[in-house]
């Protein structure tokens, strides 16, 4: 969501606001309506839309997690025995947590650096016009529907990964997360993460991007002028002035990564919670509830909002966490 | 000239430096190497390129590393590892348009395509037309409809809340904690996994007009949960870049301030705030998860968000690859979903585009 208001801001910040002064003489017959009395009125509704405009944005937050908390309580008052078959509510939702930050987890350890190396190419190695055109179509690929991409994984990503997987389960199998023996599908935790990782490259690098353009140029030539080298440069220069960013970027990936439903949905062939990441199994609470929402009914519907509001729970401590970090570094950075 | 070049080469500047062969020469036994490994192993040109790369980046390396010294090896192998990052991301994302264009052009092309519905498609249809050959049936004109309906029903409702907030933002709540508030809460809105947005619309509507309320109205409000940060945070971004000298002005005028905010801020912004709403629409135009809970699942077209389910692209696109219309032929749904796909990426460019050409039109204009 960052990266939109980064790009309307760049679209239009770098063109001269002030001008339109010259462009809205007003006539003194307009300027007399303008200012005539019966505007007062006007002023009070005016203010007053904007204050309930902003009250309405208050109470549909409160509203989310009031709701979310009166629907999920059947299933947390009633008798455990009654829910997910028997098993309870906590026993039920545990393993889809770990499986949801677990496929998260890993989603950003292929992606946090991929998409510095990415952003580091636009920003400082790639020669100006073509970084120009290279954002330009990260900033689109960001905008790519999270089904599209679940809809690439099953088809094209899961079945190129087999031969992949009977390799790492022959020679690393001795590992627990690359036990076999392998699905013959494809469709396993690992490559959910891979397309998470995909979807949340692009968004991870435009912010990336921007932060490391507004790196002060004095520091960089600086750093040049005493004869480092450019990857010095940018350690010295770069990297230390955007880490406040690029933990916030991560933690926007983390974020979507977490609440990402679809690509996970169809990619995923679900199971219990395994350690083995190259077998079918192990689930996340965003595919299970699209998966198991239309057939849903009654107490399992109560059960499946429950795992909403956890869901819900965990990615605003992702953002709360992500917001405290960027505050603290705010004085020193372009990050805010 | 010979000698010009023979005396450079021995000037201190330049004493320490590879030639200026050296990347080619790298490339061409990283190339060689890496065909015979990955003929060893058995040869397709995914692994002669990995194995070609890894290659070509040890010998350039090690080669600069004996000649220049170990600062510009280091600063070489980065190079290495940033534009090989680069072309891992290029890869992955370059395959993803290329297979929703392979599998989309055709479904787009069959006759009928954009124009009807799945209402009476079933598996008998599919069947026939995997036997006999004859042109897959079945449409999206339907989830085309929906799509459109139900984003322009949560535009109409996110648009007016989310400007007028931002507006209150930066002319009237300057520094108050209300402001403060809805700043953090739209930035915790920010964050709300799309799915959650979804069960909030159904449990919300559940619980006024009873369980199994699914219409393409309580789709719109569940996109509107998304919607309406985005629309927030860019147009907030924009009336904030409008010089205070503008309002100072229409004030000293005797203009009134909500006629300074109407006549005056809004039309300096409106640029950004189009760009920023279009954005908005492309971004909840392709949300799945949301429609998923809250429309239910319709074949036939339906005019109507306020009574009985509606189809969409994502979930349409959804429910063909999941659940396919014939299940022992697959074939025509995933044909028809990725016909689908392509018509959703289309939108979505287009939408992106359009975003880019109004800020750029319509910005205010520079001198005369």
């Amino acid at each position: 969501m960052t990266r939109t208001v980064h790009e309307t801001a760049r679209a239009t910040k770098g063109r001269d606001l002030t001008a339109t002064e010259t462009k809205t003489p007003e006539s003194p017959g307009r300027l007399r309506a303008l200012s005539s009395r019966q505007g007062a009125a006007g002023d009070k509704v005016f203010s007053g839309a904007a204050l309930a405009a902003g009250a309405i944005i208050l109470v549909v937050l409160v509203a989310v997690a009031v709701f979310l908390v009166v629907q999920a309580m059947p299933a947390l008052l009633a008798p455990q025995s009654q829910i997910a078959n028997g098993e309870g509510f906590w026993p039920y939702i545990f393993p889809l947590v770990v499986g949801t930050i677990i496929a998260a987890a890993i989603a950003l350890l292929i992606a946090t650096p991929i998409s510095i190396g990415v952003a580091l190419f636009i920003s400082h190695y790639a020669p100006r016009r073509l970084s120009q055109i290279l954002g330009y179509i990260i900033d689109l690929l960001a905008a790519i529907p999270s089904v599209i991409f679940g809809a690439w994984g099953i088809s094209f990503l899961a079945p190129a990964l087999v031969p992949g997987y009977t390799w790492l389960s022959s020679a690393l199998g001795w590992i627990p997360i690359f036990a076999g023996p392998p699905s013959a599908t494809g469709k396993t935790l690992l490559t959910a993460s891979i397309v998470l990782a995909v979807m949340v490259i692009p968004i991870i690098t435009s912010v990336c991007r921007e932060i490391f353009l507004q790196t002060p140029k004095l520091h960089e030539e600086a750093a040049l002028a005493l004869g480092a080298t450019r990857w010095e440069m940018i350690r010295m220069a770069v990297l230390p002035f955007a880490r406040p960013g690029i933990i916030s970027a991560v933690m926007l990936g983390l974020g979507r990564a977490l609440g990402e439903t679809m690509a996970v949905a169809l990619v995923l062939s679900s199971g219990p919670l395994i350690a083995s990441l190259l077998q079918s199994g192990n689930q996340t609470i965003a595919a299970e509830i699209a998966l198991n929402f239309p057939e849903a009914s009654g107490l399992s519907l109560n059960t499946l909002i429950a795992a909403g509001l956890v869901l819900f729970i965990v990615t605003l401590a992702v953002n709360l966490l992500a917001r405290w970090v960027i505050s603290r570094h705010k004085e020193f950075s372009g990050a805010n | 000239m010979t000698a010009i070049a023979t005396s450079r080469r021995r000037t201190a500047l330049t004493r320490n430096r590879l030639p200026r062969y050296a990347p080619w020469a790298s490339l061409a036994v990283g190339l060689v190497v890496g065909a015979a490994l990955s003929t060893l192993v058995g040869f397709n040109f995914f692994g002669w390129g990995v194995f070609s790369a890894i290659i070509y980046t040890i010998v350039y390396v090690s080669w600069s590393g004996a000649v220049e010294g170990g600062r510009k090896a280091r600063d070489k192998f980065a190079t290495c590892l940033v534009v090989g990052a680069f072309i891992v991301v290029v890869l992955p994302l370059f395959s993803v348009i290329w297979t929703v264009l392979e599998g989309g052009i055709k479904g787009l092309l069959t006759p009928g395509f954009l124009g009807t519905s799945m209402n009476g498609v079933s598996g008998i249809q599919d069947n026939e037309s995997v036997n006999t050959g004859s042109r897959v049936l079945g449409g999206i004109y339907h989830a085309i409809v929906g799509t459109l309906l139900i984003t322009l029903w949560a535009t109409i409702i996110s648009v007016p809340v989310g400007l007028l907030t931002s507006v209150y933002l930066v002319e009237y709540g300057q520094g108050s904690r209300l402001a403060k508030a809805i700043t953090l809460f739209v930035d915790v809105m920010t964050g709300i996994p799309s799915i959650v947005a979804g069960l909030f619309a159904a449990a919300l509507f559940a619980t006024i007009f009873g369980p199994g309320t699914e219409t393409g109205f309580v789709a719109a409000v569940a996109l509107t949960v998304l919607m309406i940060p985005v629309v927030v945070r860019s147009s907030e971004e924009m009336l904030r870049i409008v010089p205070n000298e503008l309002r100072e002005a229409a004030y000293a005028l005797g203009v009134r301030k909500w006629r300074t905010i109407l006549k005056v801020v809004i039309p300096t912004a409106i640029s950004g705030i189009a760009s920023g709403v279009t954005l908005a629409i492309a971004r909840v135009i392709g949300e799945t998860a949301p429609i998923l809970l809250t429309a239910g699942f319709a074949t036939k077209i339906n005019y109507n968000v306020f009574s009985d389910w509606m189809a969409s692209l994502p979930t349409y696109i959804y429910f063909q690859i999941l659940n396919p219309t014939s299940p022992s032929n697959p074939d025509p749904s995933i044909q028809r979903a990725w016909g689908a796909a392509l018509v959703l990426i289309i939108f979505v460019m287009i939408l992106n585009l359009v975003a880019r050409l109004v800020a750029r039109i319509f910005a205010p204009k520079t001198g005369r």
